[in-house]
């Protein structure tokens, strides 16, 4: 297949350098401006995210264990990724399960990598703590922990800290569509319910 | 399976047709009007912080650096992806794209395929090439299952199903469900929230077996080999982890050089298309990440037409474009004949310079019409958060028809204006001319400027010509 491939390679290459005969490679992007800082980015993350009806929820780490027990709903089932660092009673590691598995967990607990204010996302690099990327995306209930010195100010800073090697998954609210008019209903194939505890 | 548009009649007939349709019309004014104020009140607010035109500046930047050097990228592209463990294919056009997939997918013995919403798997007829190898392709997206259940056609790049109403999608889903899996409830309601929730169970089945998915990407990184996709109900995130093998074609012209060179695309996209700070779910990955996700990862990178558009200086920055479909939500052509009535994947003001940049023009009487399917009033460049100079394309490209088209029988527009000419260069003709404009209007209303006629108004002819007025009241100065 791969072989097959090869003119189609070639010739797609030379129809680009022929395309572009004459024309100067090196172009100057103009640089992304910046937003203006705000006072408390935190406060601003933490409203930007209840802003997509997730439901947003501060805590001390004091609390932290207690507030992951509270978000979930009692008898639930639950999975949590390899190396979280808040204890989750009577939850299940993930031990590889299938995407059938999954499907009979009621929700997943999972850290985050990064949370961006202005646009109220949390990204997830699946590494320790927040698991392969099935196990946030089958249960329909995730409940996220972000500390409040992994909340940027914007995007442009969000990049920098993410290592693009790794597959990312970037959170703006529970799952959503607009396709029905364009108005917007929350909870479609993704998690229905987003509810983020925001260690201070 | 699905219709089609070949054989879409030109642009003026198909716009005729839908102009007729109230409930379209209904349906879309309110649609386009709702996307447009949530985009604005979006777009104010980033200009009360930073300056949007600024990004957008850089936003076209990104995209225009990596058109031009594209084959160094292209190259690195697939030199990163192979390193990641992905396998890179390169098809020419639709047919050898739709060969490669339907390769891979009976490489692993099975039938069907989930797929992520993609427009450039519609430019190529994916499905319908892979119904005829006995695969299904679900698609997944709940507009375009919405498109797929009611056998009907997309008409706008973000909400394909935008044409229809909640009444109307509640009808095709109690019809339609059953006979491609899981049945919708039999006391389904037109609640949005409802319907969704109906489009959960129908497919949660399909994820959860699918060996296969396949998606497009909106954006490809060069330098890290890493893909993207943009999505908002999770279906994306479903076929992009779940399956076992993950097959992705990329246009060539998505292409973008560095990691960093995201962060433009990333602010401007969502505003512009759904109106909101950002789309619930981005995807990125990087070839196979060994644990998680599937774990054969093929990249199909296609140019079908698009390095015609990258040799033309006009309209290669048509190539900029990030699908975010502002440009349909402002146009007011659009909003009056919807997207079906330009008969491609690609409708509205883009797709007016896109189809004919992709495709040549020349050959098909459709494609030709595309280009004069604007009003010209510039909406779409103000919208557009690449700053594509969609009216500058047009022109361009009209200019193109019109070249194309010499040599054969001039049209009665051609005859009509080189008339004009004669007259309007020598004041004795056109004095001649002004007398006999009743006559003449009465006369060409009857023949050959019907076809003028039938999409503008022909003003009623004065009684009296100006120079006669001129000459009877000396200049306006008595008995006016």
């Amino acid at each position: 297949m791969v072989e097959a491939s090869k003119p189609a390679r070639e010739e797609i290459l030379g129809r680009v350098r022929r395309a572009l005969a004459g024309v100067e490679p090196g172009y100057a992007v103009p640089p992304s401006p910046r937003i203006a800082p705000v006072s408390d980015v935190v406060a601003h993350f933490a409203e930007r995210v209840a802003d997509y009806r997730a439901v947003v929820e501060r805590c001390s780490a004091a609390d932290l264990a207690a507030g992951v027990a509270a978000a979930l709903p009692a008898g639930a089932r639950v999975v949590v990724p390899a190396g979280l660092t808040v204890p989750v009673p009577g939850a299940d590691e993930d031990a590889g399960f299938t995407a059938a598995e999954l499907d009979g967990y009621d929700a997943v607990v999972t850290e985050a990598r990064v949370g961006i204010a202005e646009t109220g996302t949390i990204v997830l690099d699946h590494g320790p703590g927040q698991g392969r990327r099935a196990i946030s995306l089958v249960p329909d209930r995730h409940v996220c922990i972000v500390r409040a010195d992994q909340v940027v100010p914007d995007v442009p800073d969000a990049l920098p800290l993410l290592d693009p090697r790794r597959p990312h998954t970037w959170i703006s609210g529970p799952s959503a569509t607009s396709d029905i008019e364009l108005d917007r209903v929350e909870g479609v194939h993704g998690p229905r319910t987003l509810h983020v505890l925001l260690v201070d | 399976m699905s219709a089609t548009f070949v054989g879409m009649p030109a642009f003026p007939a198909a716009a005729h047709a839908a102009l007729g349709n109230a409930q379209l019309r209904h349906n879309l004014a309110h649609a386009t009007g709702t996307i447009r104020a949530k985009r604005q009140r979006l777009v104010d607010e980033l200009d009360a912080s930073c300056s949007w035109e600024e990004l957008r500046l850089a936003g076209a930047g990104v995209k225009e650096s990596a058109l031009v050097d594209l084959g160094t990228h292209l190259e690195r592209l697939e030199e990163t992806l192979t390193a990641n463990g992905a396998t890179v294919h390169w098809a020419r056009d639709a047919a050898e794209a739709n060969a490669v997939v339907a390769a891979i997918v009976k490489a692993h013995g099975v039938d069907e395929v989930v797929k992520v919403k993609s427009m450039v798997t519609q430019e190529i007829g994916l499905n319908e090439a892979l119904a005829a190898e006995g695969i299904a392709a679900w698609e997944t997206d709940l507009a375009e299952l919405i498109v797929q259940l009611g056998d009907d056609l997309p008409s706008h790049i973000l909400v394909p199903a935008i044409h229809r109403n909640r009444a109307e999608i509640r009808e095709i889903f109690l019809e339609r469900m059953a006979a491609a899996g899981r049945p919708a409830p039999a006391d389904l309601t037109d609640e949005p929230a409802a319907l969704a929730a109906a489009a959960r169970e129908h497919l949660r089945e399909k994820f959860l077996r699918a060996k296969v998915g396949i998606s497009g990407a909106n954006f490809a990184v060069a330098e890290t080999g890493t893909l993207v996709v943009v999505e908002s109900e999770g279906n994306g995130r479903m076929c992009l982890t779940l399956p076992e093998v993950l097959v992705s074609v990329v246009g060539i012209e998505k292409v973008v050089p560095t990691f960093h060179d995201l962060d433009s695309l990333l602010r401007l996209l969502p505003r512009s298309s759904t109106g909101e700070r950002m789309n619930p779910y981005t995807s990125t990955w990087s070839g196979v990440t060994p644990g998680d996700g599937p774990q054969e990862v093929h990249v199909v990178l296609l140019d079908n037409g698009r390095t015609n558009a990258l040799a033309d200086e006009v309209g290669r920055q048509a190539l900029r474009c990030i699908r975010c479909s502002a440009c349909l939500n402002v146009c007011p052509v659009y909003e009056r004949t919807g997207g079906h009535a330009y008969g491609s994947v690609y409708p509205g003001p883009i797709g007016a310079i896109l189809n004919p940049l992709l495709k040549g023009v020349g050959h098909d009487d459709q494609v030709d019409s595309l280009p004069y399917a604007s009003s010209l009033c510039g909406a779409c460049f103000e919208a557009c958060p690449v700053r594509i100079d969609i009216p500058s394309v047009l022109v361009d490209q009209r200019a193109k028809v019109v070249d194309a088209h010499r040599g054969g029988r001039p049209k009665v527009e051609a005859l009509a204006f080189k008339g004009a000419a004669v007259a309007l260069s020598d004041s004795r003709r056109l004095g001649l001319g002004e007398r006999f404009t009743g006559l003449g209007l009465r006369i060409g209303r009857r023949f050959g400027a019907s076809k003028w006629t039938s999409a503008r108004d022909l003003p009623p002819a004065p009684r009296e010509s100006f120079r006669a007025w001129w000459r009877r009241t000396e200049g306006g100065g008595h008995g006016g």
